[in-house]
């Protein structure tokens, strides 16, 4: 197999495939990310993405195919798959009920980490989100930006390899946004982290991401830089939404069935 | 990259006690529901205990009435707080939560067990307020260190049953209706097919089978064992213990096996 992307790979999908009875939610999908990139699966809700990260991060089993993740096989190697990799949800992953600091001390130890290091480590990452001042209230009473940063806090205080993160910014305002991103642009610049990011926002994947794979009813249609991807279609001043359009044949707004709809609206009416 | 034995086992412990911790911290910021369930026992000793002791409906043998009733009810809250523990996995299934608990390196078995256990935190509350309620009650009940030790050790089996259990139905059924219903349906048979409020003596020929083969029987006879120092119970204690702890056992089993559907 030729690799499709300079550098080790990180995420190696071979064929990987995901049905639900009837439905092929994933089709097939075979891409390599790198240790060094900011990689986006772009395309509307429903159209294989989340599936794509829950098999990744070992939540769903594939149905045929398999992938690597840091090396490690998701079906044979689960557990050494879930040690190296760190994952923020499309939906919440932080407990309303305890602290920010609960929350992190709860993950070091899910972790293993000792004891003597926790602390440090949990205060550490919440300084790093901009969180040291409300460390110790209860995540109720988070705006929904500080939510998602504190998952983010979450998802790295065991230092993975790949952050996997689903919709990270879906029902944030734009300064919540940014500073999102921000985190994590700097995340890798400074611990190379290689980072997998789902989105639907167009002009976010065209601004931060290194490489973006299209991906549309359960298969890649595009792969490459968003450069690359517009320079393909031959028309200066081309968004990642017209190269959408040319490869999906149709909107982005378009697709997503009732239920994900329901619950994109439901993520954003949490995190207000 | 292999952790040495030690590191494993300090590992796994620590693993443990962050999802136990994580109740009690729970426990310790909104301790309202602790207070709502302490009403229900404190209906059943005091106002269906005090009336059933005054009219001599049930025969109990050597012991009053309300001797016997204490155990059974302490049981039933333990029942009652524990089948419904599974909702709040549902809940971290709708909320996402749920994801963060099954991609961390946590073994399957590992989490499912320190659920049920943490679980019985919330029994052992309720223990607290039986026995203070008893006690004001002038219920005669033994208070040795090995009597209080085995109550407190058939509480958290019995919860860690009931609410691994409830973890089964919940990955089963996955929504918060059918699992509400699935948790009516199965408490009043779990309550009234057992010795909580009446010994099985007095049951119709037919209902025994059902009792004998219910573990909230194994909990109350457990409890009627340690506390009540004139017996009644119909088991040895260790007896009555080895068996909720193997259908604890069997129960985290197919827990361990069910609960990753909760993330899919």
């Amino acid at each position: 197999m030729v690799p499709t992307a300079p550098g080790p790979a990180v995420v190696a999908c071979r064929h990987l495939t995901r049905r639900f009875g009837e439905i092929v939610a994933v089709r097939d999908l075979s891409l390599e990310i790198t240790a060094d990139e900011i990689f986006g699966l772009i395309g509307p809700n429903g159209a294989g993405k989340t599936t794509t990260i829950k098999m990744l991060t070992t939540l769903l089993p594939p149905t045929g195919g398999t992938a690597t993740v840091a090396g490690f096989d998701i079906v044979r190697e689960p557990a050494r798959v879930r040690r190296s990799i760190g994952y923020v949800p499309q939906l919440i992953s932080a407990d309303a009920q305890v602290t920010g600091f609960e929350n992190l001390w709860v993950v070091g130890g899910l972790y293993r980490i000792p004891r003597h290091e926790r602390r440090a480590r949990a205060e550490e990452a919440l300084e790093r989100m901009g969180l040291g001042p409300v460390a110790d209230v209860l995540v109720k009473n988070y705006s929904g930006g500080m939510i998602r940063r504190l998952e983010m806090a979450q998802a790295l205080l065991h230092r993975p390899r790949v952050l996997f993160l689903d919709e990270p910014t879906v029902g944030l305002d734009p300064v919540a946004r940014d500073a999102v991103w921000e985190q994590i642009d700097r995340l890798r610049r400074d611990y190379g982290t290689a980072v997998v990011v789902t989105t639907h926002y167009m002009e976010e994947a065209d601004r931060l991401c290194e490489r973006v794979g299209v991906i549309h009813r359960g298969e890649v249609v595009a792969l490459g830089s968003p450069a690359e991807l517009k320079a393909t279609l031959g028309q200066p001043g081309a968004t990642l939404g017209d190269v959408f359009t040319h490869y999906a044949g149709h909107e982005v707004e378009l697709g997503g069935a009732y239920r994900e709809a329901g619950r994109t609206r439901r993520i954003a009416a949490r995190l207000e | 990259m292999l952790d040495a034995p030690v590191g494993r086992l300090e590992g796994a412990l620590g693993q443990a006690s962050v999802i136990v911790g994580l109740e009690a911290r729970k426990l310790a910021h909104d301790p309202t529901e602790l207070f709502l369930r302490a009403i229900q026992p404190a209906l059943w000793l005091v106002v269906f205990g005090s009336v059933f002791s005054v009219i001599h409906a049930i025969p109990t043998g050597s012991e009053t009435y309300l001797e016997f009733l204490t155990p059974g009810i302490l049981a039933q809250s333990v029942l009652f707080i524990a089948i419904f523990y599974g909702i709040a996995s549902i809940r971290e299934r709708e909320l996402g939560i749920i994801t963060k608990f099954l991609v961390s390196p946590t073994p399957r078995l590992l989490l499912v067990g320190s659920r049920g256990v943490s679980a019985s935190l919330r029994g052992l509350s309720q223990a607290v307020v039986v026995l203070l309620l008893a006690t004001a009650l002038r219920v005669p009940l033994s208070f040795t260190v090995v009597s209080v030790g085995g109550v407190l050790v058939a509480i958290v089996l019995g919860s860690t049953l009931f609410s691994t259990l409830s973890m089964i139905i919940a990955s089963l059924v996955r929504t918060q209706e059918r699992f509400l219903g699935i948790g009516q349906l199965l408490t009043m048979p779990l309550f009234f097919a057992s010795n909580a409020i009446y010994p099985i003596a007095i049951m119709p020929a037919w209902l025994r089978p059902f009792a004998y083969g219910n573990p909230l029987t194994y909990l109350v006879d457990a409890l009627r064992g340690l506390m009540v120092p004139s017996g009644g119970s119909l088991f040895p204690v260790a007896e009555d213990l080895g068996v909720l702890l193997a259908i604890t056992l069997g129960l985290i089993a197919i827990a361990s096996q069910l609960y990753p559907r909760l993330a899919q």
